[in-house]
């Protein structure tokens, strides 16, 4: 190429939403026909920087060059007639239409009659469409009845069909198998070769030194270095990715090892879950690392009977149990905080003391009738025992901050006295005062003897409070950490699939 | 493992789907009633389909957007009191008044539409209340009489023939197929699957969502009113509580046809063979000598089997 203005600028980008600053500063440069890699932990902030690219949400300050000009992007349908396209993790096609249908929604071939539409010539252009990425798709197919890849590829066809130049591609390979993301690439790079510019977000730095020419990282919202391919190893980049200092945020007391309250031998389930064996101590607080995606939410989900296991056991106090409920979980002594917060953790339209008191009604009933009076008082002491800032026992949850939300939702596990208590991403979207507490009030029901299982993306929280580490990928426990045995750089690698001996487990 | 053969029942169900329980019922009641097959007898099921089939290729429009209507039975109610009225008291020419009342129909629509889309009114809320509004505007306007008429021009749209065939049966006809045409081979049928399919792509591929979705409800509206005057014509006279509960006809004949109540699959294809079951089935008890209680227990039951079948074969994609 004669020209190298970069294809895209993004200079000095800032964004912050209420509580977090998002992107502070950065710029982002990608050139004409590579494949640009943007890389970053959890809450990096790629996913907020491609969305203000695309248009889905304004920036606060910064400019972005396309093609040398200053340009304006205030609308997803703006970003795709600048040609910038989006493929995302899930593809957003209209499943009950087929194939052609949907590369050509809202520019169908018109027909002999106003308002009909030519559909030899609409399937023709798309077979051609296909064909040129050596898709064999054929263009009536019903999108429903795709798989995922497929369905990733025909966004590929849609956006070239709509000129676009430039194709953001969100996590395209999360939910692909080994040889269908080797098949993307080969896409990608073809698209390379016919000039296309492609931005590969990824978690998995082994793809990016596969694919990509150059990568960006991104930490906390600012840029931590740009790079050819050719110039990083992995270890140079899992350390740009999470380099920062273990600050003395979180004290965990030393427990001693006492009996096991939880064991779980076997579990599989489906594509989610592979062969999980771990075991859960009183008093113990056992993190689980790994990528979005890695398989932790979905063995919570297991172990609390929402999904039903398929093979394995499951022993609670030396007893083997059958959880195939989360009736059946809470009635063995187990508790979920889900990672949805509001939908899945609180009812927030109802007052403060009804979040606490609605597991633990048998508690304050006679003869099915509530006790008014007895549940207030329940709910009154939980909220002095966990120090919730509320105006009242009356007010409503959706009024209270995400750490004061955070705390009702353990309240109420806390009300049934649980055995085990599994955390689902405990501190997300929580300030860091807030945060401090919920550790402290974790170390503190671990004194009591509660088992907890806290999945957590944020490797200084996991490495901080946890007694012992799990990491996860792909569905399967792939390394053991005890208490100070490990670091971020190494749970990291285990994570993105650096280390190649799975097998290997420090125990 | 009888979970394993039902669930390839319900995929048989699916893909030949109401066709097959339609002849089955057809053959069953043949078999238990000499008097079913005579051509006078289906020539009357079809002749008490054609109302709640047309109301329900409307409502079939709706649901494909992930809506529904539940105002048709009051418009067709509104309808039916205006172009007998119009004629009768105001003295109006008889197509004029038809026509008026279509529009009617079709206004009101679109102000349900306009509830939706402006107002960001969930479907269910806005056409309860324009149910409760078309209602009420008919007894404002009948005073809560019926309103008579005999008048040959206007009773030949319900209760004339073209040779043996019912005229309600051959509008059926018309519409249907214009109504099978628009949403399988023109764009803004495949616009309508797209808006129930999945918003926020549509919107990205530059359709006019809100349009589609206005339309979709002036289209219900103008199909009710068109049924309103069948009615009135059938019946020679406009009655201020006719077509109570049709609404529960019309979504069940579409739910029945395949049409799914979470936008985006069906058609009015199987809501024909839909209606024409719920006919079917009527006009089986009715010659079995059933209590016309017993009717309306039978009647809610195959509504909530439709229901549960649309549900069974939607949660398992």
């Amino acid at each position: 190429m004669p020209d190298d203005t970069p294809i895209l600028l993004m200079e000095h980008i800032s964004k912050s939403f209420p509580g977090v600053q998002a992107l502070d500063d950065v710029t982002f440069q990608v050139n004409r026909g590579e494949i640009h890699a943007l890389v970053g932990e959890n809450g990096a902030g790629k996913s907020t920087l491609m969305k203000i690219l695309t248009g889905a949400i304004p920036r606060d300050r910064g400019t972005i060059y396309l093609r040398g000009q200053a340009t304006e992007i205030d609308s997803p349908g703006r970003a795709q007639a600048l040609g910038i396209s989006m493929i995302h993790q899930e593809p957003a096609l209209i499943p009950y239409l087929n194939v052609g249908q949907n590369i050509y929604l809202g520019r169908e071939p018109k027909g002999a009659l106003p308002g009909f539409i030519n559909w030899p010539i609409l399937y023709a252009q798309a077979r051609q469409q296909l064909g040129k990425l050596n898709i064999a798709i054929e263009p009536t197919t019903a999108v429903a009845d795709l798989s995922i890849a497929q369905r990733q590829m025909v966004e590929v066809a849609k956006a070239l069909s709509l000129n676009a130049d430039i194709i953001v591609m969100d996590e395209p390979t999360s939910a692909l198998s080994e040889r269908e993301t080797e098949t993307l690439f080969n896409l990608m790079r073809s698209l390379k070769e016919q000039g296309v510019t492609i931005i590969f977000i990824s978690h998995r730095i082994e793809e990016v030194l596969a694919v990509a020419d150059r990568v960006t990282v991104l930490r906390d919202g600012q840029l931590v270095g740009v790079a050819p391919i050719s110039e990083v190893d992995m270890g140079q980049v899992v350390r740009m990715m999470v380099g920062r200092e273990l600050g003395e945020m979180y004290p965990k007391e030393e427990v001693q090892r006492q009996e096991k309250v939880l064991q779980v031998r076997g579990l599989s389930r489906g594509n989610e879950l592979h062969d999980i064996n771990l075991e859960l101590y009183k008093g113990e607080i056992l993190g689980l690392a790994g990528l979005v995606g890695a398989g932790r939410t979905q063995l919570a989900r297991a172990l609390f009977g929402i999904d039903l296991i398929e093979r394995g056991e499951i022993w609670i106090d030396s007893q083997k149990v059958r959880i195939d409920s989360p009736q059946k979980a809470i009635a063995l002594g187990m508790g979920f905080v889900p990672e949805e917060r509001t939908s899945q953790g609180l009812f927030l339209g109802l007052a403060v003391r009804h979040n606490i008191t609605i597991s633990a009604l048998d508690k304050v009933s006679r003869l099915g009738f509530v006790s008014l009076r007895e549940a207030a008082r329940l709910a009154q002491d939980y909220v002095s025992r966990l120090a919730i800032r509320t105006p009242g026992l009356q007010q409503k949850v959706r009024n209270l901050s995400g750490g004061n939300q955070q705390k009702v939702i353990l309240a109420r596990w806390l009300s049934l006295n649980p055995k085990v208590l599994i955390l689902d991403e405990p501190t997300r979207g929580i300030d860091v005062g807030a945060k401090a507490e919920i550790h402290a009030l974790m170390g503190q029901l671990a004194k009591q003897g509660v088992g907890i299982i806290m999945i957590s993306s944020e490797l200084p929280e996991v490495l901080g409070i946890s007694d012992r580490i799990l990491v996860m990928r792909e569905g399967r426990i792939v390394a053991e950490f005890r208490r100070g045995e490990a670091s971020q750089d190494e749970i990291m690698l285990y994570a993105t699939g650096g280390e190649r001996n799975s097998d290997r487990q420090k125990a | 493992m009888t979970v394993k053969r039902l669930d390839s029942l319900v995929e048989v169900l699916r893909r030949f789907n109401v066709f097959l329980i339609f002849i089955g019922l057809c053959v069953l009641l043949s078999l238990l009633s000499r008097d079913f097959l005579s051509l006078s007898n289906l020539l009357n099921v079809a002749l008490q389909t054609s109302i709640v089939a047309i109301t329900a290729i409307g409502m079939t429009f709706t649901m494909l957007t992930a809506g529904i209507d539940l105002s048709v039975g009051s418009i067709v109610a509104l309808s039916s009191a205006l172009s007998a009225g119009f004629i009768m008291k105001q003295g109006i020419p008889t197509y004029l008044a038809m026509a008026l009342a279509m529009a009617v129909g079709a206004g009101l629509g679109a102000i349900s539409g306009l509830l939706i889309v402006k107002g960001r009114l969930p479907p269910f809320v806005a056409t309860l209340a324009m149910m409760a509004v078309g209602r009420g505007l008919t007894l404002v306007y009948t005073r809560g009489w019926t309103i008579p008429i005999m008048l040959r021009e206007f009773t030949f749209w319900g209760a004339g023939t073209i040779g043996p065939v019912p005229v309600p049966v051959v509008v059926l006809v018309v519409v249907f197929v214009a109504a099978h045409i628009v949403l399988s081979r023109t764009r803004f049928g495949l616009h309508i699957y797209a808006v129930g399919g999945h918003q926020e792509t549509a919107r990205l591929a530059g359709i006019h969502v809100d349009l589609i979705t206005i339309m979709v409800y002036v289209i219900s509206g103008f199909t009710a009113a068109l049924a309103g005057i069948i009615t009135a014509a059938r019946l020679y006279s406009a009655q201020p509580n006719v077509a109570a509960g049709l609404e529960l006809d019309a979504i069940a004949a579409s739910v029945l046809g395949g049409t799914s109540l979470f936008g985006g699959v069906g058609g009015v294809g199987g809501t024909l063979v839909g209606a024409l079951i719920m006919g079917v089935l009527h006009n089986g008890l009715n010659l079995l000598e059933v209590s016309s209680y017993y009717q309306k227990v039978v009647k809610g039951i195959v509504f909530i089997l439709a229901v549960l079948l649309d549900l069974y074969t939607k949660g398992r994609k």
